[in-house]
Protein backbone atom coordinates (compact mmCIF):
# COMPACT_ATOMS: atom_id res chain seq x y z
CA UNK A 1 0.00 0.00 0.00
CA UNK A 2 1.25 3.65 -0.90
CA UNK A 3 1.23 5.45 1.48
CA UNK A 4 0.20 9.37 0.24
CA UNK A 5 0.25 12.20 2.58
CA UNK A 6 -2.17 15.07 0.91
CA UNK A 7 -2.43 18.83 2.03
CA UNK A 8 -5.68 19.39 3.08
CA UNK A 9 -7.10 23.38 3.89
CA UNK A 10 -10.37 24.61 3.46
CA UNK A 11 -10.20 28.54 4.84
CA UNK A 12 -13.91 28.44 5.49
CA UNK A 13 -13.81 25.40 8.51
CA UNK A 14 -10.05 25.05 8.97
CA UNK A 15 -8.19 26.87 11.75
CA UNK A 16 -4.99 25.61 9.93
CA UNK A 17 -3.92 23.72 6.89
CA UNK A 18 -2.72 19.50 7.36
CA UNK A 19 -1.42 16.72 6.44
CA UNK A 20 -4.19 13.64 5.59
CA UNK A 21 -2.61 10.16 5.03
CA UNK A 22 -4.12 7.76 2.71
CA UNK A 23 -3.36 4.45 1.68
CA UNK A 24 -3.91 3.55 -1.85
CA UNK A 25 -3.68 0.18 -3.98
CA UNK A 26 -1.83 0.90 -7.45
CA UNK A 27 -1.50 -2.96 -7.92
CA UNK A 28 1.77 -2.65 -8.59
CA UNK A 29 1.62 -0.91 -11.05
CA UNK A 30 3.92 2.41 -12.16
CA UNK A 31 0.75 4.74 -12.76
CA UNK A 32 1.10 8.99 -12.46
CA UNK A 33 0.28 10.29 -9.17
CA UNK A 34 -2.86 12.34 -10.63
CA UNK A 35 -4.33 8.81 -10.99
CA UNK A 36 -3.62 8.64 -7.04
CA UNK A 37 -5.38 11.31 -6.47
CA UNK A 38 -8.39 10.43 -8.68
CA UNK A 39 -8.49 6.75 -6.81
CA UNK A 40 -8.66 8.99 -3.55
CA UNK A 41 -11.14 11.03 -4.37
CA UNK A 42 -13.18 8.40 -6.28
CA UNK A 43 -12.86 5.97 -3.68
CA UNK A 44 -11.62 7.72 -0.01
CA UNK A 45 -12.30 11.18 0.12
CA UNK A 46 -14.33 13.12 -2.21
CA UNK A 47 -13.82 16.45 -0.89
CA UNK A 48 -10.08 16.96 -1.65
CA UNK A 49 -9.70 19.48 -3.69
CA UNK A 50 -6.90 19.82 -7.16
CA UNK A 51 -7.15 20.99 -10.86
CA UNK A 52 -6.91 19.01 -13.62
CA UNK A 53 -7.98 19.14 -16.80
CA UNK A 54 -6.12 16.67 -20.02
CA UNK A 55 -4.18 14.42 -18.06
CA UNK A 56 -1.96 14.20 -20.81
CA UNK A 57 0.67 17.23 -19.73
CA UNK A 58 -1.23 19.71 -22.32
CA UNK A 59 -3.32 21.78 -20.37
CA UNK A 60 -0.64 23.03 -17.28
CA UNK A 61 -3.65 23.03 -14.62
CA UNK A 62 -2.28 20.11 -12.33
CA UNK A 63 0.80 21.65 -11.25
CA UNK A 64 1.58 20.17 -7.86
CA UNK A 65 4.68 19.64 -5.31
CA UNK A 66 5.19 16.18 -4.65
CA UNK A 67 7.58 14.80 -2.76
CA UNK A 68 9.41 18.61 -2.85
CA UNK A 69 9.48 18.81 -6.50
CA UNK A 70 7.33 20.62 -8.84
CA UNK A 71 5.77 19.10 -11.78
CA UNK A 72 2.37 18.21 -13.69
CA UNK A 73 0.80 14.98 -11.40
CA UNK A 74 -0.65 13.61 -14.69
CA UNK A 75 2.90 13.14 -16.26
CA UNK A 76 5.19 12.00 -13.39
CA UNK A 77 4.78 8.76 -12.81
CA UNK A 78 5.48 7.45 -9.19
CA UNK A 79 8.60 5.77 -10.10
CA UNK A 80 9.91 9.06 -10.19
CA UNK A 81 8.44 10.43 -7.26
CA UNK A 82 8.08 7.99 -4.66
CA UNK A 83 10.53 7.24 -2.14
CA UNK A 84 10.33 4.62 0.70
CA UNK A 85 6.88 3.59 -0.57
CA UNK A 86 5.69 7.16 0.69
CA UNK A 87 4.10 10.17 -1.39
CA UNK A 88 3.66 13.73 0.08
CA UNK A 89 1.87 15.73 -2.10
CA UNK A 90 1.64 19.40 -1.58
CA UNK A 91 0.25 22.91 -3.64
CA UNK A 92 2.69 24.60 -5.62
CA UNK A 93 4.91 26.83 -2.90
CA UNK A 94 4.44 30.63 -2.59
CA UNK A 95 1.18 31.16 -3.68
CA UNK A 96 -2.17 31.46 -1.27
CA UNK A 97 -4.17 28.12 -1.24
CA UNK A 98 -8.09 28.76 -2.08
CA UNK A 99 -8.78 25.03 -0.64
CA UNK A 100 -6.20 22.24 -0.30
CA UNK A 101 -4.23 21.53 -3.62
CA UNK A 102 -5.69 24.57 -5.45
CA UNK A 103 -3.84 27.93 -5.19
CA UNK A 104 -4.58 31.48 -6.30
CA UNK A 105 -2.60 32.29 -9.43
CA UNK A 106 -3.30 35.53 -9.64
CA UNK A 107 -0.01 36.88 -8.90
CA UNK A 108 1.40 34.72 -11.16
CA UNK A 109 -0.79 35.57 -14.24
CA UNK A 110 -0.39 39.41 -13.55
CA UNK A 111 3.56 38.96 -13.71
CA UNK A 112 2.21 37.36 -17.33
CA UNK A 113 0.23 40.27 -18.21
CA UNK A 114 3.52 42.60 -17.76
CA UNK A 115 5.24 41.41 -20.31
CA UNK A 116 2.47 41.93 -22.89
CA UNK A 117 2.84 38.45 -24.24
CA UNK A 118 1.05 39.16 -27.50
CA UNK A 119 2.63 40.26 -31.12
CA UNK A 120 3.27 44.42 -31.47
CA UNK A 121 4.18 45.17 -34.89
CA UNK A 122 3.92 49.19 -35.47
CA UNK A 123 4.25 48.39 -39.23
CA UNK A 124 0.56 48.52 -41.64
CA UNK A 125 -0.43 44.57 -41.66
CA UNK A 126 0.37 42.99 -45.11
CA UNK A 127 -2.51 42.22 -47.18
CA UNK A 128 -1.74 38.02 -46.31
CA UNK A 129 0.33 37.40 -43.25
CA UNK A 130 3.76 38.63 -41.91
CA UNK A 131 6.12 36.32 -42.78
CA UNK A 132 9.06 34.74 -41.18
CA UNK A 133 11.99 32.80 -42.24
CA UNK A 134 12.44 29.25 -41.19
CA UNK A 135 15.56 30.25 -39.03
CA UNK A 136 13.92 32.98 -37.72
CA UNK A 137 10.77 31.09 -36.47
CA UNK A 138 13.66 28.52 -35.09
CA UNK A 139 14.41 31.22 -32.14
CA UNK A 140 11.02 30.49 -31.02
CA UNK A 141 12.13 27.00 -30.27
CA UNK A 142 12.10 26.54 -26.82
CA UNK A 143 10.12 29.13 -26.11
CA UNK A 144 6.23 28.89 -27.28
CA UNK A 145 6.06 25.39 -25.68
CA UNK A 146 4.82 26.68 -22.41
CA UNK A 147 2.07 25.92 -21.01
CA UNK A 148 2.03 28.45 -18.07
CA UNK A 149 1.36 25.58 -15.62
CA UNK A 150 4.03 27.67 -13.17
CA UNK A 151 6.11 24.95 -11.76
CA UNK A 152 8.80 27.40 -12.64
CA UNK A 153 7.89 30.59 -10.78
CA UNK A 154 6.47 28.72 -7.46
CA UNK A 155 10.54 27.05 -7.21
CA UNK A 156 12.01 30.14 -7.86
CA UNK A 157 13.40 31.34 -4.23
CA UNK A 158 13.15 35.02 -5.96
CA UNK A 159 9.32 34.69 -6.73
CA UNK A 160 8.55 33.84 -3.30
CA UNK A 161 10.26 36.80 -2.00
CA UNK A 162 8.86 39.10 -4.62
CA UNK A 163 6.33 37.75 -6.44
CA UNK A 164 4.86 41.11 -6.96
CA UNK A 165 8.04 42.71 -9.04
CA UNK A 166 9.99 40.00 -10.12
CA UNK A 167 8.51 38.50 -13.00
CA UNK A 168 9.64 35.10 -12.24
CA UNK A 169 11.10 32.38 -14.97
CA UNK A 170 7.57 31.72 -16.36
CA UNK A 171 6.86 35.34 -17.26
CA UNK A 172 10.24 35.85 -18.59
CA UNK A 173 10.47 33.07 -20.51
CA UNK A 174 7.23 34.36 -22.83
CA UNK A 175 8.71 37.88 -22.07
CA UNK A 176 12.01 36.57 -24.31
CA UNK A 177 9.86 34.74 -26.59
CA UNK A 178 8.69 38.03 -28.08
CA UNK A 179 11.55 39.81 -27.82
CA UNK A 180 13.19 37.18 -29.88
CA UNK A 181 10.40 37.54 -32.33
CA UNK A 182 11.30 38.77 -35.81
CA UNK A 183 7.91 39.85 -36.33
CA UNK A 184 7.74 41.69 -33.25
CA UNK A 185 8.82 45.69 -33.38
CA UNK A 186 8.60 46.98 -29.83
CA UNK A 187 11.66 45.33 -28.61
CA UNK A 188 13.30 48.67 -27.27
CA UNK A 189 9.39 49.39 -24.88
CA UNK A 190 9.39 45.93 -23.82
CA UNK A 191 13.08 46.30 -22.45
CA UNK A 192 12.76 49.73 -21.43
CA UNK A 193 10.46 48.24 -18.60
CA UNK A 194 12.26 45.01 -17.77
CA UNK A 195 15.94 47.65 -16.99
CA UNK A 196 14.82 47.91 -12.75
CA UNK A 197 16.33 46.19 -10.23
CA UNK A 198 13.26 43.72 -9.69
CA UNK A 199 12.02 43.05 -13.10
CA UNK A 200 14.67 40.59 -14.85
CA UNK A 201 17.40 41.38 -12.37
CA UNK A 202 16.05 39.68 -9.40
CA UNK A 203 17.15 36.13 -10.73
CA UNK A 204 20.32 34.83 -9.33
CA UNK A 205 20.41 31.92 -11.21
CA UNK A 206 19.41 29.27 -9.13
CA UNK A 207 17.79 27.43 -11.99
CA UNK A 208 15.47 26.06 -9.84
CA UNK A 209 12.94 26.82 -12.68
CA UNK A 210 14.95 24.44 -15.27
CA UNK A 211 15.27 21.84 -13.10
CA UNK A 212 11.71 21.33 -12.41
CA UNK A 213 10.04 22.49 -15.93
CA UNK A 214 7.65 19.46 -17.51
CA UNK A 215 8.12 20.61 -20.91
CA UNK A 216 12.15 20.71 -20.54
CA UNK A 217 12.35 24.62 -20.90
CA UNK A 218 15.07 26.62 -19.79
CA UNK A 219 13.73 30.14 -18.42
CA UNK A 220 17.60 30.73 -16.72
CA UNK A 221 19.05 30.93 -20.25
CA UNK A 222 16.37 33.15 -21.72
CA UNK A 223 16.69 35.50 -18.91
CA UNK A 224 20.40 35.39 -19.90
CA UNK A 225 19.49 36.58 -23.60
CA UNK A 226 17.16 39.20 -22.19
CA UNK A 227 19.68 40.43 -19.94
CA UNK A 228 22.54 40.64 -23.09
CA UNK A 229 20.10 42.34 -24.97
CA UNK A 230 20.14 45.07 -22.70
CA UNK A 231 23.78 45.16 -22.43
CA UNK A 232 24.27 45.87 -25.90
CA UNK A 233 21.21 48.38 -25.73
CA UNK A 234 23.01 50.16 -23.08
CA UNK A 235 26.50 49.78 -24.97
CA UNK B 1 6.42 47.38 -1.01
CA UNK B 2 9.74 47.16 -1.46
CA UNK B 3 11.08 50.01 -4.28
CA UNK B 4 14.36 50.49 -5.87
CA UNK B 5 14.75 53.88 -4.84
CA UNK B 6 17.88 52.83 -2.29
CA UNK B 7 19.16 50.72 -4.53
CA UNK B 8 22.54 51.72 -6.10
CA UNK B 9 21.87 52.81 -9.27
CA UNK B 10 18.28 52.21 -9.85
CA UNK B 11 19.09 50.04 -12.72
CA UNK B 12 19.16 46.56 -12.55
CA UNK B 13 21.67 46.56 -15.27
CA UNK B 14 24.08 49.15 -13.56
CA UNK B 15 23.93 47.31 -10.28
CA UNK B 16 24.53 43.84 -11.70
CA UNK B 17 27.41 45.18 -14.10
CA UNK B 18 28.52 46.85 -10.94
CA UNK B 19 28.33 43.72 -8.99
CA UNK B 20 30.49 41.93 -11.25
CA UNK B 21 33.21 44.76 -12.23
CA UNK B 22 33.88 45.47 -8.06
CA UNK B 23 33.95 41.51 -8.18
CA UNK B 24 37.17 41.28 -10.58
CA UNK B 25 38.84 44.27 -8.58
CA UNK B 26 38.25 42.42 -5.14
CA UNK B 27 39.33 39.33 -6.90
CA UNK B 28 42.72 40.80 -8.29
CA UNK B 29 43.52 42.83 -5.32
CA UNK B 30 43.27 39.83 -2.64
CA UNK B 31 45.18 37.52 -5.01
CA UNK B 32 47.97 40.31 -5.69
CA UNK B 33 48.02 40.60 -1.82
CA UNK B 34 47.69 37.11 -1.12
CA UNK B 35 50.86 36.18 -3.17
CA UNK B 36 52.69 39.11 -1.72
CA UNK B 37 51.85 37.72 2.18
CA UNK B 38 52.50 34.13 1.18
CA UNK B 39 56.26 34.95 -0.51
CA UNK B 40 57.09 36.32 2.82
CA UNK B 41 56.97 40.37 3.83
CA UNK B 42 59.14 42.33 6.10
CA UNK B 43 57.71 45.20 7.27
CA UNK B 44 60.32 48.09 5.44
CA UNK B 45 58.75 46.19 1.82
CA UNK B 46 55.11 46.03 3.05
CA UNK B 47 55.42 49.94 3.96
CA UNK B 48 57.59 50.67 0.60
CA UNK B 49 54.73 48.57 -1.68
CA UNK B 50 52.09 50.79 -0.03
CA UNK B 51 53.59 54.07 -0.27
CA UNK B 52 53.61 53.77 -4.66
CA UNK B 53 51.00 55.83 -5.84
CA UNK B 54 49.80 52.79 -8.23
CA UNK B 55 49.35 51.02 -4.71
CA UNK B 56 47.58 53.50 -3.00
CA UNK B 57 45.26 53.67 -6.10
CA UNK B 58 44.97 50.29 -6.26
CA UNK B 59 43.75 49.78 -2.86
CA UNK B 60 41.43 52.48 -2.73
CA UNK B 61 39.69 51.10 -6.04
CA UNK B 62 39.11 48.16 -3.94
CA UNK B 63 38.45 49.80 -0.73
CA UNK B 64 35.67 51.36 -3.15
CA UNK B 65 34.33 48.08 -4.81
CA UNK B 66 33.88 46.26 -1.70
CA UNK B 67 31.81 49.18 -0.65
CA UNK B 68 29.54 49.14 -4.25
CA UNK B 69 30.12 45.24 -4.00
CA UNK B 70 28.81 45.15 -0.39
CA UNK B 71 25.80 47.43 -0.79
CA UNK B 72 24.62 45.93 -3.59
CA UNK B 73 25.00 42.72 -1.93
CA UNK B 74 23.11 43.85 1.06
CA UNK B 75 20.38 45.19 -0.85
CA UNK B 76 19.47 42.32 -2.25
CA UNK B 77 19.17 40.27 0.82
CA UNK B 78 17.43 43.10 2.46
CA UNK B 79 14.87 43.71 -0.26
CA UNK B 80 14.86 39.65 -0.71
CA UNK B 81 13.61 38.64 3.43
CA UNK B 82 13.00 42.10 5.27
CA UNK B 83 9.74 43.09 3.69
CA UNK B 84 6.25 44.20 4.20
CA UNK B 85 4.90 41.14 2.84
CA UNK B 86 7.49 38.38 4.69
CA UNK B 87 6.90 40.36 8.21
CA UNK B 88 4.31 43.08 7.86
CA UNK B 89 5.14 46.88 8.89
CA UNK B 90 7.81 45.42 10.73
CA UNK B 91 9.76 44.64 8.11
CA UNK B 92 10.17 47.94 6.71
CA UNK B 93 10.76 49.06 9.77
CA UNK B 94 13.73 46.77 10.10
CA UNK B 95 14.96 47.22 6.23
CA UNK B 96 15.19 51.00 6.48
CA UNK B 97 17.07 50.41 9.84
CA UNK B 98 19.34 47.80 8.70
CA UNK B 99 20.28 50.26 5.51
CA UNK B 100 20.87 53.19 7.24
CA UNK B 101 23.22 51.13 9.35
CA UNK B 102 25.02 49.55 6.66
CA UNK B 103 25.36 52.86 4.66
CA UNK B 104 26.88 54.48 7.60
CA UNK B 105 29.11 51.59 8.13
CA UNK B 106 30.34 51.34 4.86
CA UNK B 107 30.89 54.86 4.55
CA UNK B 108 33.10 55.33 7.94
CA UNK B 109 34.88 51.98 6.51
CA UNK B 110 36.05 53.83 3.21
CA UNK B 111 37.04 57.02 5.10
CA UNK B 112 39.01 55.36 7.20
CA UNK B 113 40.85 53.07 4.71
CA UNK B 114 41.17 56.10 2.48
CA UNK B 115 42.75 57.87 5.68
CA UNK B 116 45.52 54.52 6.38
CA UNK B 117 46.25 54.32 2.82
CA UNK B 118 46.80 58.43 2.13
CA UNK B 119 47.85 59.71 5.48
S1 LIG C 1 8.40 27.41 -18.38
FE1 LIG C 1 7.90 25.28 -17.98
S2 LIG C 1 7.51 25.20 -15.78
FE2 LIG C 1 7.44 27.33 -16.36
S3 LIG C 1 5.29 27.73 -16.70
FE3 LIG C 1 6.21 27.21 -18.70
S4 LIG C 1 5.88 25.02 -18.92
FE4 LIG C 1 5.54 25.51 -16.74
S1 LIG D 1 17.38 30.75 -12.49
FE1 LIG D 1 16.44 32.69 -11.96
S2 LIG D 1 14.33 32.48 -12.51
FE2 LIG D 1 15.19 30.39 -12.46
S3 LIG D 1 14.74 29.67 -10.37
FE3 LIG D 1 16.71 30.65 -10.36
S4 LIG D 1 16.41 32.79 -9.73
FE4 LIG D 1 14.46 31.89 -10.39
S1 LIG E 1 -4.04 17.75 -16.30
FE1 LIG E 1 -3.44 18.99 -17.98
S2 LIG E 1 -1.31 19.16 -17.63
FE2 LIG E 1 -1.88 17.72 -16.12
Amino acid sequence: MLQVSVYRYNPEQDAEPSMQTFEVDTGGKDVMVLDVLEEIKARQDASVTYRRSCREGVCGSDGLNMNGKNGLACITPLSETVKNNRLVIRPLPGLPVIRDLVVDMSMFYAQYEKVQPYLQNATPAPAIERLQSPEDRAKLDGLYECILCACCSTSCPSFWWNPDRFIGPAGLLQSYRFLADSRDTATEERLSRLDDPFSVFRCHGIQNCVNVCPKGLNPTRAIGHIRSMLLKRAA
Amino acid sequence: MVTAVTSLSRSGLSDWLVQRVTAVILLAFFVFVGVQIASGVSYAEWTALFAQTWMKIFTLLAILSLAAHAWIGMWGVFTDYLTERLMGSRGNVLRIGLQLLTSLSLVIYVIWGIQIVWA
